[in-house]
């Protein structure tokens, strides 16, 4: 009979830690490995796609890089690019937690805009900006968040497909804008370009001490923080993610579905609401159709890159706004259409997806332990 | 007899609408209930849409045949329809979320290529005069109908008694209704999911090759409006069933004339939410028509948006 | 009449005679270049038989001129992303004159950086520059609605039902004037006609607007015209329903080979020219420059078989007198809602500045602002 003693134990015990930490450590690689790997194949497909046209895909990626990152200019460029994409993706990723897909943030943010810069309209003449600009983000989080809560109470209440609901949403909300903006609320001193009452530059939000990107980028980062904890150290965010881990057990075990699902989205149109108010304070300052730029968009594949979780958004953001940042310099230089960044954005996307599948199969990230 | 009554003008621009802006719904959702009996939900549509319009268009300038084009189109559309089925036969992959990246991929490829097809113009498909019998030149029009339309009419009817009375249209409600089932069934479902979602890309190109060659016959960049996601809606709305589909996508087509008709007959107040009406539609029927008590009656089984 | 639009009115008169250079006291002047590049920025696609297609004629015009280089965006929205544009232009390419050829890329964009680079010289397609803004910024305009105006001589003696269609995007300034433009020309020859108009809200969706057409023809109307980004489907529409059509912004006459009658055409050659040359000769650029026929800023689109010799003749003449100063705004005239705008007798000149600010109707046209 063996004796494994005490002694015995603690030995073999501490050998294993360093095996255990490793492991920790291939496991929770892969999680950041596997995006790099789906970003490298990506642009192999796009270098393929660009040498069949007869393009330099060397050309093609040092333009991105100069466009993008190359230069004080581009990092600006693409900073100033990457802060409505941060809280658009995060309309899309706090949903995602509970395994709802949102695809209508566009939607919240021009009401989101829109409500801010109408409610802005009665208090010009004499708020001062300290108190403006507090109203008009919380009217423009309460008009998003009403918009995207309804997607998720039409969901659990009535079992309407979300991204559907999600969608026609967002034309609803173009529709309203563009009443508004063209008949009641219209200032009537710009007639070539219908918007609302502009709010003056004084009210407007600046540009950070030194650089030409302004403050909306610094409250998304730290809104990405909030939300991150939110979402990982709060009940709320630990019901929300069993809820989207199996809704029926959920469900079973008693936890509110309804109201989670339709907080989470109510926050994540809030989100979006709260992009539209920085492009009206701090881009536009006014509401008009500009607001319809796509960023609701680019956020889905921002969100997607990012696999839902609220830090990775900022790095995934800055890089996808450093692609369009260079889009133009590519147009100008490669004589490429602008459509060249959708096709890229839309290849990433694809390829990303596809990476899903590969997760806990690839024999470098399994735990040497389980061999 | 007809001009001078407001209301017939309006009903009249109705009729025309739902005839002429229903096709590409039609076909597109006729394509999406087939893949979705077959248990997957295709979401890309919308950028097979966009991108049929365009090859369609591009291969009728360069060959001189619109019918050609409206073929070169669908086989895109297979294409689209082949890569989503493959990509979603992996695991752990999400259809919804691959659907979404293709509509966004096969749109940003269409306007790549499509930059030399926005001038020129291609040769446009013919139509049928229906109404040569008639005085009136705006029930002439509205009776100039296009063969595609037929086409889809008689689509439709093939593939609903197709579904209920065939073999292969068992295979493919057992692969949408219960994969265990099919499966012991000896039936490859993968297989037949890849094949139903290739055919749905294969009408939903057509569809698009409509918008460009027909009506209204132009590419450009503004061409589709979300037409190939309300079309997905209007598949859930019709309770899978092509017939029903047929329906809904002239309800749709009849909502989306309904803007211009009212500003035609001096109506104008509001026509921003008149222009909405197709969206604003879609959605109420969506909320009348699903519960989550009751398990959608007619939902295959499979279908992720329904488990 | 207040001291700026006396000004203003000045600078347009000065540079309809033909004499350049007028500057306001103070502008830094460009030294002669030995090779100009010029940025131009568009808010579509470039070829869209419309509004990007006309500024793209000119700027293919433009690169014709010696030492120029012309750089060029397309699709560029009118949010941070062109003022990023023309700044990557001007530092990159180093570009030192930039066209920015859409109306929301002004306030702010435009103004934003005119400030930062006082350099550059901007100009930008729409009547909004003023004494306050930076002095290296400026405004260039055709004045599109003579030419509309010309359309509806023609139009109006080529309708039989005497009812007029015009499918418009969005009811702003420039599009309201060229729909009371036209009306006021088809009633110069014929005064029982009417104008329809239905706006489908956007500058650019194909499928409302050959709707719209639809409608319009099916409501009676026998000759088309319209104010959107791309005339293209229009007009193939009026032309498939066999009825006749006036054009807009590029000649969209090789798409009705039956029924096109004539068209309303920007010629931003001139201009582009016209600045490209100052700079490389060490010019000043004015800061205001505007004008119609009679500086060949528009044109009307060569007649079409549409065009009957009856509507031919009085569309020349009609040119001819705008050309020579006419006004096309002569009095009585109603708005839509029966105030009066103009009493008898009394007239706007074409360039009176309370036109750019056009956010009315006049009586006759069938369809309402919002």
């Amino acid at each position: 009979m063996v004796d494994v003693t005490k002694a015995d134990r603690l030995a073999a015990g501490q050998g294993n830690a360093l095996a255990e930490t490793l492991d920790r450590f291939r496991r929770s690689s892969e999680f950041v490995i596997m995006p790099i790997l789906a970003l490298i194949v990506s642009g192999l497909l796009f270098s393929v796609f660009l040498l069949a046209l007869g393009k330099s895909p060397a050309d093609f990626f040092s333009l991105v890089w100069r466009g993008g990152f190359g230069t004080s200019f581009s990092w600006q460029n693409t900073l100033v690019r990457s802060s409505p994409l941060i809280f658009t993706a995060l309309c899309v990723a706090i949903p995602a937690r509970l395994g709802l897909v949102i695809i209508g943030g566009e939607g919240a943010l021009v009401l989101g805009g829109f409500a801010a810069a109408a409610i802005a309209i009665p208090m010009i003449p004499w708020a001062p900006a300290l108190l403006l600009l507090p109203v008009m983000a919380l009217a423009a989080m309460i008009a998003g968040g009403i918009w995207i809560g309804l997607v998720g109470a039409l969901r659990h209440y009535r079992g309407v497909n979300e991204t559907i609901a999600s969608l026609l949403l967002f034309y609803i909300a173009v529709s309203i804008l563009n009443f508004f903006v063209e008949g009641a609320l219209r200032d009537p001193s710009d007639p070539n370009k219908p918007s609302t009452m502009p709010i003056g530059r004084d009210n407007m939000i600046g540009a950070i001490p030194g650089t030409d990107v302004h403050w909306g980028l610094v409250f998304g980062i730290l809104l990405c923080a909030a939300l991150y904890l939110l979402m990982n150290r709060t009940t709320f965010g630990f019901a929300a993610r069993i809820t989207g881990g199996n809704l029926r057990a959920a469900q079973a075990q008693g936890l509110p579905v309804g109201r989670l699902m339709v907080i989470s989205c109510a926050i994540a149109g809030a989100c979006a609401g709260l992009a539209g108010f920085f492009e009206v304070t701090a881009i536009h300052g006014k509401a008009n159709a500009s607001l319809i730029a796509g960023y609701g968009f680019t956020g889905i594949l921002v969100s997607f890159l990012a696999r839902h979780n609220p830090l990775v958004i900022v790095p995934v953001a800055i890089f996808l706004g450093g692609i369009a940042a260079s889009g133009g310099l590519v147009q100008r230089r490669m004589d490429l259409p602008d459509a060249t960044v959708l096709v890229l954005q839309g290849l990433i996307f694809v390829v990303l997806l596809v990476s899903e599948t590969f997760y806990g199969r690839l024999p470098f990230f399994r735990p040497r332990g389980d061999l | 007899m007809f001009e001078d009554s407001a209301l017939a003008t309006v009903l009249l621009a109705m009729f025309a609408g739902a005839i002429r802006v229903s096709t590409p719904f039609l076909f597109v959702s006729l394509g999406e209930t087939l893949t979705e009996k077959s248990g997957r939900i295709n979401l890309g549509l919308e950028g097979t849409l966009v991108f049929g319009a365009m090859s369609g268009y591009a291969i009728s300038y360069h060959t001189g045949s619109p019918w050609l084009g409206v073929l070169v189109a669908g086989l895109c559309g297979a294409c689209f329809g082949a890569l989503h089925g493959y990509l979603c036969k992996l695991p752990k992959v999400n259809d919804i979320a691959i659907g979404i990246a293709l509509m966004l991929f096969g749109t940003g490829l269409a306007f790549f290529f499509g930059k030399a097809y926005i001038q020129p113009q291609a040769p446009r498909l013919p139509s049928i005069s229906f109404g040569a019998w008639s005085d009136t030149p705006s029930l002439r029009q509205a009776l100039e109908i296009n063969p595609l339309f037929l086409l889809g009419i008689v689509l439709a009817v093939v593939l609903w008694w197709g579904l209920k009375n065939t073999r292969w249209g068992l295979t493919v409600r057992t692969t949408g209704d219960s994969a265990p089932a099919a499966l012991a069934l000896g039936i490859n479902v993968n297989q037949v999911r890849l094949l139903s979602t290739m055919a749905g890309g294969f009408f939903a190109g057509i569809g698009g090759s409509f918008l460009s060659l027909y009506y209204p016959g132009s590419w450009t960049e503004g061409l589709s409006s979300g037409q190939g996601l309300m079309a997905v809606a209007l598949v859930i709305f019709a309770r899978w069933n092509p017939l029903y589909c047929f329906l809904a996508a002239l309800l749709f087509g009849a909502a989306g004339a309904l803007g211009p008709a009212l500003q035609s007959i001096g109506i104008s107040r509001g026509y921003h939410f008149f222009n909405a009406a197709p969206y604003i539609m879609t959605l109420l029927i969506m909320i009348a028509s699903t519960s989550p008590k009751r398990s959608l009656k007619g939902a295959p089984g499979e279908l992720s948006i329904t488990k | 009449m207040s001291k700026f639009e006396l000004n203003r009115r000045s600078l347009l008169k000065s540079s309809a005679a033909g004499l350049l250079g007028l500057s306001a006291a103070g502008l830094p002047r460009l030294a002669s270049a030995a090779g100009l590049t010029v940025g131009i920025v568009y808010v579509g696609p470039r070829d869209d038989f419309g509004w990007n297609q006309a500024h793209a004629v000119a700027a293919a015009a433009l690169k014709e001129v010696p030492g120029v280089t012309v750089v060029e965006e397309e699709n560029v929205p009118e949010t941070i992303a062109v003022q990023k544009s023309m700044e990557s232009m001007i530092n990159l390419d180093g570009a030192g004159l930039i066209f920015a050829t859409s109306f929301g890329y002004y306030k702010p964009f435009v103004l934003d950086l005119a400030a930062k680079y006082p350099d550059v010289q901007f100009r930008h397609a729409a009547p909004l520059w003023t004494d306050a803004d930076p002095k290296n910024a400026g405004s260039y305009f055709g004045y599109l609605d003579q030419a509309h105006y010309v359309d509806g001589v023609a139009a109006g003696l080529s309708t039989t039902t005497n009812k007029l269609g015009f499918v418009a995007a969005k009811p702003i300034g420039t599009v309201l004037r060229n729909i009371n433009s036209f009306l006021l020309g088809a009633r110069k020859v014929n005064p029982d006609v009417t104008l329809q108009v239905i706006f489908t809200g956007e500058w650019s969706m194909p499928v409302r607007e050959a709707e719209a057409a639809n409608a319009l023809v099916d409501a009676g109307c026998d000759v088309l015209t319209c104010h959107v980004d791309g005339p293209k489907v229009v007009i193939e529409t009026a032309e498939s329903r066999g009825i006749k059509c006036c054009g807009h912004n590029a000649s969209q006459a090789p798409l009705a080979p039956k029924g096109f009658i004539t068209g309303a055409e920007y010629k931003w050659a001139t201009i582009y020219k016209m600045f490209a040359n100052d700079l490389a000769e060490g010019k000043t650029l004015p800061n205001f420059t505007g004008g119609g026929f009679d500086v060949d800023f528009v044109q009307s689109t060569p007649y079409g078989a549409g065009a009957t010799e009856a509507a031919i003749a009085a569309a020349d003449a009609a040119r001819a007198d705008v050309k020579a100063g006419k006004p096309i705004f002569t009095g009585p005239i109603n708005k839509q809602d029966g105030t009066p705008l103009l009493g008898a007798g009394e007239s706007l000149d074409n360039y009176d500045p309370s036109l750019d600010q056009t956010d009315y109707l006049i009586e006759g046209v069938i369809g309402s602002i919002t």
